[in-house]
């Protein structure tokens, strides 16, 4: 295996306990009694005894640490303060419902933005160029907290073609989906027609042309497949913020996934459920940057056999 | 006919006044807004609650029958008090730490390149909600939460920026003569790592304003009854119905903020020829 690989894999563990330390951290060494905070000041001494003594912090921070981090390993997250039940339980029941979510707005991020990308690099610095350039900025910069009440007002309110929220069919997907991946197809649209750009200017697209190739060929042929391997590096790290952004847009929407569960963890002041909630976002995201970096050596030979990184 | 240069040198100018100008609208705002605001932003006239844009109201009124406008004007001043601190913090972090990290040896180096890795493998967001979550929510948590996550990225510009002028020919010149490595980071380095700065901070005002926004839309912000954008879409999101102006007002200020600093970091990045940032 190329040194490249071995490396992105020997930090992977490094990383994840880095990952759980800083969110254990986070939720304990942060200013504040958290069973105050859970209970409010005025519950009574005995009630904040059992709770101090249920979720261990009567014992030292380092024990609780230890006790943290081999629970971890056996995949023990603790139980949830408000429904008694296992914290890995109610993640397991949630997050198919993000997974869904998150793969249908990448999925259509990805159907939008190649094309437009496409379409504008084939004629750069033309009126529709301009405009999907226009639009990729005004995506970006749009919310996802504006973008997706105003979604509901025009498709749901006005039209009557989609429901407002909830899940069940897959008309319940569309808007969530549009909600959470348009910031995502808007800077994929940038980098495609940027990296499609950059790949017009190598010699052996000069080449192709000389040999009397017509422009759509040389696009599509040859400097679109080259312009990808920048685009499976920003692919997976814009899929890792989608799981991120899920917590608004599951809000926004009644989505019961992951994101919805960690705002209502907060709301209710679960601590071992908001714990588990941002370690499980995190971990997945810290996995699918790996995945990016081992799809990326495979699809760029120099970058696995450059032993230098 | 125009060049492509020409085209985009007209562009860059034209992204560097929209801008500009819709910065200077917001300063405006913020710093005037008890001037301009042609109302008290907590008076409430329940009577002519989520009443629509009139003569009175431009933008309307909302749940409690409090002047739209004025609010908007008010929330203006949190998003650039929130942004603006939350920059200076982060750049005071991360330029110091970057520097630290360039400048201390090997072993310094590593285990501060390997502890930005860690809080740089959560989603930014996920890291301000969790730590809005434990902190409480309040503007100041809100600075806290987002300058403690928004550091990692300036430091890691400023890292690779000095490791490389380290080894350039002024400062080789400055050390041999004996300058001393603080007077060397700030004389002969520091002024050249202005542009990436420049460039990365106007991104990062435009990235702090919206987090502030989303996490006073999710509760974890501003609280009532002071006024902030975030909120105030999140207030209005409940009469979808019967008073969209609640939701489209601070969206479009939200929205039009952000795409006037984006727009000006592009420019400023062709500008100032800086790469990455």
């Amino acid at each position: 295996m190329s040194s490249y690989l071995t490396k992105r894999l020997a930090f992977f563990v490094p990383t994840i306990i880095g990952v759980a330390s800083v969110v254990f951290l986070l939720l304990h060494l942060i200013p504040g009694d958290p069973v105050d905070i859970m209970l409010g000041e005025s519950a009574a001494n005995a009630d904040r005894q059992e709770l101090r003594e249920k979720l261990g912090l009567d014992r030292p921070l380092l024990v609780q640490y230890g006790t943290f981090l081999s629970g971890l390993a056996r995949g023990d997250l603790g139980e949830s303060v408000h429904s008694g039940r296992p914290v890995r339980e109610l993640l397991a029941e949630r997050f198919p419902a993000t997974l869904r979510l998150s793969l249908a707005a990448g999925a259509f991020a990805v159907l939008i933005a190649l094309p437009l990308g496409l379409l504008s690099a084939a004629r750069p610095h033309s009126p529709s160029d301009r405009i999907t350039l226009g639009i990729s900025l005004l995506g970006v910069a749009i919310p996802n907290f504006w973008l997706g009440p105003m979604l509901i007002m025009a498709f749901s309110i006005e039209l009557g073609w989609l429901p407002v929220s909830g899940n069940g069919s897959p008309q319940h997907l569309i808007l969530p989906a549009l909600t959470l991946g348009a910031s995502m197809a808007a800077i994929l649209t940038r980098m495609t027609r940027a990296a499609v750009l950059e790949s017009l200017q190598e010699e052996y697209v000069r080449s192709a042309a000389a040999k009397g190739l017509t422009r759509r060929r040389i696009i599509l042929v040859h400097a679109f497949p080259n312009a990808l391997t920048p685009l499976i590096s920003l692919l997976g790290l814009q899929f890792g913020s989608l799981l991120a952004g899920a917590v608004i847009t599951e809000t926004i929407f009644a989505w019961p996934g992951i994101g919805r569960l960690t705002l209502e963890a907060i709301q209710t002041r679960d601590y071992p459920l908001v714990q588990g909630c941002v370690l499980l976002i995190a971990m997945a995201y810290v996995l699918i940057n790996l995945l990016t970096d081992l799809a990326y050596a495979l699809a760029d030979p120099r970058i696995r056999l450059d032993d230098s990184d | 006919m125009t060049t492509p240069t020409e085209n985009k040198g007209r562009a860059r100018r034209r992204g560097i006044a929209f801008g500009s100008a819709v910065i200077a609208i917001l300063c405006t705002a913020a710093i005037g807004a008890d001037l301009l605001a042609p109302y008290p932003p907590d008076r409430q006239q329940l009577a002519e609650n989520l009443a629509p844009p009139s003569i009175e109201h431009p933008l309307g009124q909302d749940k409690l029958g409090r002047d739209q406008l004025s609010r908007l004007l008010h929330g203006a001043r949190v998003s650039l008090y929130v942004g603006l601190l939350t920059i200076s913090f982060s750049l005071l972090i991360g330029v110091s730490v970057g520097a630290i990290s360039a400048y201390a040896g090997a072993a310094v180096d590593f285990w501060i390149s390997r502890f930005i890795d860690i809080l740089m493998a959560f989603p930014g967001i996920l890291l301000a909600i969790a730590m809005s979550a434990v902190l409480g929510p309040s503007l100041v948590n809100v600075v806290l939460a987002l300058s403690l996550i928004g550091w990692t990225g300036y430091a890691r510009l400023v890292r690779g920026e000095v490791l490389a002028l380290k080894k350039r020919e002024h400062v080789e010149a400055a050390r041999s003569l004996g300058v001393t490595p603080l007077c060397i980071l700030s004389r002969h380095i520091m002024p050249m790592l202005a542009g990436p700065l420049t460039v990365q901070a106007s991104f990062g005002l435009a990235g702090a304003i919206t987090a502030e926004a989303g996490l006073s839309f999710l509760g974890l912000g501003v609280q009532a009854p002071q006024a902030s954008w975030g909120s105030m879409l999140n207030e209005g999101r409940s009469f979808l119905l019967i008073a969209p102006h609640l939701t489209v007002f601070p969206g479009i200020a939200i929205s039009l903020t952000v795409l006037a600093l984006n727009t000006l970091g592009d420019a400023l990045r062709e500008a100032l020829d800086v790469r990455g940032a």
